[in-house]
């Protein structure tokens, strides 16, 4: 159990684990957004914003679940402002992603103020681990429910892309408005729904920054964990079970840097500290070419046109 | 003018007069979302409890109000009408690329990198300057100019890659300034060897503004001239336009998005490189100040035209200026003018669909459409 | 006794002071005089670490009569901090700035101070050098380290194997000087004491830091402490691992009810009042004001549930003998690479020290 690869291997595990909840959630929810032939590169914003209205909401109310539903809804509204703004015609919808990023964050800091000092309540977690008797895995198998909800969700919403017929009309919108609205379907609500609904989930996996883990609110929370997350849905190929193996693999790779040093391995931090990035590219690059690739992309997404 | 008299006029004119509209619609509208997020601000104003005619008295005041407050303006602008360009160009051509910042940290380290021979053999000013902003921009565009190429030809989604490779070129330029060029003299704030006061660019005379606003104008100019009065620009709108109908026509759009994304890298470098040798005298952190982001949204406001990167740069540094005021004088927090800057942002994104829609700017004849 | 053995940084101060006086040109000098104060913070100034530590004390002096304070929040070290403090001086017409990150210094307030020598600039960091910089500049800084010193006396009275995990933003000899009293402070009461530092990169980085204390509680360190910006993250994070937690920069106290020991603070506030008394009396402010426990300049957070009764005794008979002069790096003393580093008995604030880089012996990480 003492040797060093074993420690780095459970850290990367407990990694995975803590950090991967919050790039599930945006992940998923730019998937749905995608699906439905629309890209909003603005969660970052929406993570931004809902991890301070959790926070906030946790604090007043003192029920941090009430702290994730204010986070969603706050998501919603970000969401849905970005889902109406872009069915207005010439109107860009990567530019007003980025708009919206630097909007959600500016409100968040700017109302955040008074809450990054004190302690709100925060989510308990379940302990699977403890059994094991050792401490490093039992910590690493301390899990978050919402970890399995962001599972299940991802879980679920394969089978309903895949199996309803809600999921057929998202991927109908996506692959081809033309088609969409000849069978009758409005294209702009479909995506306008979708991208309330993907802020929705963007709010809560900002809700499990502030409320879980780190479990803080403060202006550096997120060093782009919202961007990144989008990254990881062009690399999951808008699979959401795939997204789910993105996001853990992006966790394990942000524990590296920390671990390495942990077992004696001081050099070059900077670059083991970039480690989830350096691989998110070199997969990028490997995978890209595929013919999968092209494939798998909704035939509407400016992003890939 | 009405449409009655543009449908009178000989066709000459007319076409003059076409064009004299579609200026006019062009200022109009973002004037017209400038005031728009103007009163939706004060209304976010106003609810909080704050005075919006003292916040744009002091917006004015910081911004504009002296000579001293221009110069500040001007000066804090300079990066952002480079990082501007950096974003315009390769929007142009239809990619969205988001990574100017990296490409700045790194064509200003490798500018501060490439001067520490040079300055210890003493070797002119006149050589090092040039060989030292060379460095930066090729830097740079080497850095985005992979990006472009990894688009092309592996069809890695330019936005994502050149946010990653953003990541590592911080990363790189840490790992070096924290390890092998690290001056040990810089104890507290790890950096690389000063360049020395002799290969400090200093101010444009007369004022307080450094050389790389008037470097900035001069490039907008330039890549202006290039987008929209060369063949390569032709080509590059129209691969921006529509890639598989320009790849029909047998345009070489991989290379032409290569080539958009170094000038890119180039001009970011340029940025990195004037951060280096007008503010910091070394490479260091500070370099990772956000501009390459900022820029992002100068370059949106200004619909990716290179000239009208250069008075969006100015407003965003005004507005950066005036933040500070803001600050001091009605006690608001620094993220006020995230709030300003986001909703100005919206605004000008959703007045993009009012282009086209407003009678008194279309000629009287729809089949006169240019 | 304090001041028995002038260190060349003392007599500097003297000097300097003399220097001032006789060179303060305009308006300080004359009683009464409208002080205006401009201060600018690298942060958001309620960050709950650093920021917020200087905007806490800076109150001390909008109390006053007669001081008009100005403030501006999140200045980036760039030509934004100087174009921030010229606008202060030529807008709101300050005479007096504080420059509060440390990277502002250079080239920033000293190429200001040559522009505008009828205004004061002071900046907290020991940086100011009488023979190169401006004498309208100054600085002011109380040495952390010596409050990290009692920490260290303490977490090694209060854990079994004396393993402390350190969580530091970069590897730069303020973060390292506080790295190196800490196992200096555990060893002098556990000679097996050790230090294990994780390096996170930046100074605001809370997920990374969440990771890095995991990391070290994992390794099995007994009590976590850090130097980054804010400290909540990790106190929290290791108060929820069931270790002990030292403080740094504010008090941290009320995160960790179970296992919080001390922690290292700073007394900014004495400082400004200090300068707040000169301004009322006319009196020209110090060129170079730094100190520690020996001029009331640091504090260790009151004892939380963590500290055993023998730490409290011997963290607070290290409070008194840092008071009265005792020095931390003294006798012979090797980095984690072997080499010999201290070689004499050096005053707490030699310069030497100030240009560390290097861990101890003892200490379990790089400065790379």
């Amino acid at each position: 159990m003492d040797h060093p690869i074993v420690t780095v291997l459970i850290a990367m595990l407990g990694g995975a684990i803590r950090v991967s909840t919050p790039f599930m959630f945006v992940a998923l929810g730019e998937t749905l957004t995608e699906k439905s032939g629309r890209i909003n590169l603005g969660l970052e914003g929406t993570l931004v914003l809902g991890a301070m209205v959790a926070y906030a909401t946790s604090y007043l109310s003192g029920n941090p679940w009430l702290g994730v539903l204010a986070a969603g809804g706050a998501g919603v509204i970000l969401g849905g402002l970005h889902g109406y703004i872009c069915k207005l015609p010439k109107v860009n919808d990567i530019a007003v992603g980025i708009a919206f990023m630097s909007f959600g964050t500016g409100l968040a800091f700017f109302f955040g103020k008074p809450f990054i000092q004190p302690s709100a309540p925060h989510l308990d977690s379940i302990h699977l681990g403890d059994w094991t008797g050792n401490p490093a895995l039992a910590q690493a198998l301390e899990v978050n429910p919402l970890f399995f909800v962001g599972i299940g969700l991802a879980i679920a919403m394969a089978w309903a892309l895949k199996n309803t017929k809600w999921g057929l009309i998202v991927r109908m919108a996506g692959d081809s408005a033309a088609a969409a609205k000849a069978m009758g379907v409005s294209v702009d609500l479909v995506r306008f729904l979708a991208t309330a609904a993907g802020g929705f989930m963007a709010g809560i996996g900002g809700a499990f920054l502030s409320l879980y883990y780190p479990g803080i609110w403060n202006q550096g929370l997120s060093s782009g964990q919202g961007l990144m997350a989008v990254a990881l849905v062009i690399f999951a190929r808008w699979d959401p079970i795939r997204c789910i193996i993105a996001a853990l693999l992006f966790g394990a790779a942000g524990a590296i840097g920390p671990s390495l040093q942990a077992i004696g391995i001081t050099q070059g931090y900077y670059f083991f500290n970039a480690a989830p990035y350096i691989l998110t590219l070199v997969i990028m690059i490997l995978s890209a070419g595929s013919k999968g690739a092209a494939r798998e992309a909704p035939g509407e997404l400016s992003i890939t046109k | 003018m009405t449409a009655e008299t543009a449908d009178a006029a000989i066709p000459a004119r007319r076409a003059s007069n076409v064009k004299a509209l579609r200026l006019a619609e062009t200022v109009a509208i973002p004037v017209g979302a400038m005031v728009a997020s103007a009163v939706a601000f004060s209304i976010f104003l106003l609810i909080i409890g704050k005075d919006p005619v003292q916040f744009w008295q002091l917006v004015w005041t910081g911004g504009f109000g002296s000579s001293f407050s221009i110069q500040n303006s001007l000066q804090r602008a300079a990066p952002l009408i480079l990082t501007g360009l950096a974003f315009a160009i390769p929007a142009r051509i239809g990619l969205t690329m988001i990574g100017g910042e990296g490409a700045l940290v790194l064509g200003g380290f490798s500018a501060a990198a490439i001067a520490i021979p040079l300055v210890t053999n003493a070797v002119p000013v006149w050589i090092t300057l040039p060989v030292m902003a060379l460095s930066g921009m090729a830097a740079g565009g080497l850095w985005l100019g992979v990006v472009g190429w990894l688009r092309h030809a592996r069809g890695v989604n330019e936005t994502i890659s050149s946010l990653l490779m953003s990541y590592i070129a911080i990363a790189i330029m840490n790992f070096f300034v924290e390890g092998a060029l690290r001056d040990p003299a810089s104890a507290n704030k790890p950096s690389t060897m000063p360049i020395g006061d002799a290969y400090r660019i200093g101010s444009i005379p007369g004022t307080d503004v450094h050389w790389g606003f008037a470097a900035g104008i001069v490039l907008a100019v330039v890549l202006w001239v290039l987008m929209s009065r060369t063949t390569f620009g032709f080509a590059a709108r129209m691969t921006g336009g529509n890639a598989r109908a320009a790849k029909a026509q047998g345009l070489p759009v991989g290379a032409l998005m290569v080539v958009c994304c170094v000038i890119a890298g180039a001009c970011a470098g340029l940025a990195g490189f004037f951060e280096v040798t007008a503010i910091h005298g070394q490479a260091n952190a500070s370099l990772v100040a956000g501009y390459g982001f900022t820029g992002i949204l100068v370059s949106f406001l200004a619909r990716h035209n290179p000239l009208t990167v250069v008075p969006m740069a100015i407003l965003f540094g005004a507005i950066a200026a005036a933040g500070g005021v803001v600050q001091r004088r009605m006690g608001m927090p620094d993220a006020t003018v995230l709030v300003l800057q986001g909703i100005l942002f919206v605004v000008l994104l959703v007045s993009e669909t009012f282009y086209g829609r407003f009678k008194i700017f279309q000629p009287g004849n729809t089949g006169d459409r240019v | 006794m304090p001041f028995n053995n002038l260190s060349r940084r003392t007599l500097l101060k003297a000097g300097a002071a003399t220097l001032a006086s006789v060179a303060l040109p305009f308006g300080i000098a004359r009683a009464q005089t409208a002080v205006i104060l401009g201060i600018v913070y690298v942060g958001p100034k309620d960050d709950f670490g650093w920021n917020q530590a200087h905007a806490v004390s800076v109150g001390t002096l909008k109390a006053l009569p007669g001081i008009t304070v100005v403030e501006e929040e999140n200045v980036p070290e760039t030509d934004a901090v100087s174009k921030s403090m010229e606008s202060m001086i030529n807008l709101d017409g300050a005479n007096l700035i504080l420059a509060t990150s440390f990277g502002y210094y250079n080239p920033f307030v000293v190429d200001l101070a040559k522009k505008y020598p009828d205004v004061q600039f002071r900046h907290a960091a020991p940086l100011w050098n009488k023979d190169k910089d401006p004498a309208n500049a100054g600085s002011y800084f109380p040495y952390l380290n010596q409050a990290h010193y009692v920490d260290g006396v303490a977490a090694g009275l209060s854990s079994k194997t004396g393993k402390i995990g350190f969580v530091a933003a970069k590897p730069i000899p303020s973060v390292l000087s506080n790295i190196n009293s800490v196992l200096l402070g555990a060893r002098s009461v556990n000679p097996a004491a050790t230090v294990q530092v994780i390096v996170t990169g930046d100074w605001s980085l809370p997920v990374r830091e969440a990771e890095a204390t995991n990391a070290l509680v994992d390794a099995g360190c007994e009590v976590i402490t850090c130097h980054v910006d804010s400290p909540k993250v990790v106190i929290q994070t290791a108060e929820g691992r069931g270790v002990k937690t030292c403080g740094h920069n504010a008090s941290q106290a009320p995160l960790a009810p179970t296992g919080f020991i001390t922690g290292a603070e700073y007394k900014w506030e004495t400082i400004y009042k200090s300068y707040a008394d000169d301004i009322a009396a006319g009196t020209p402010l110090p060129n170079f004001l730094v100190g520690g426990y020996n001029n009331d300049m640091l504090r260790n957070t009151a004892y939380g549930a963590g500290a055993t009764p023998e730490a409290i005794k011997a963290a607070d008979a290290a409070i008194e003998a840092l008071k009265g002069g005792f020095k931390i790096y003294t006798g012979t003393l090797k980095d984690n690479k072997g080499n010999v580093v201290v070689d004499k008995d050096y005053d707490n604030y030699d310069p030497y020290l100030d240009g560390m880089g290097w861990l101890l012996e003892g200490v379990q990480g790089s400065t790379t």
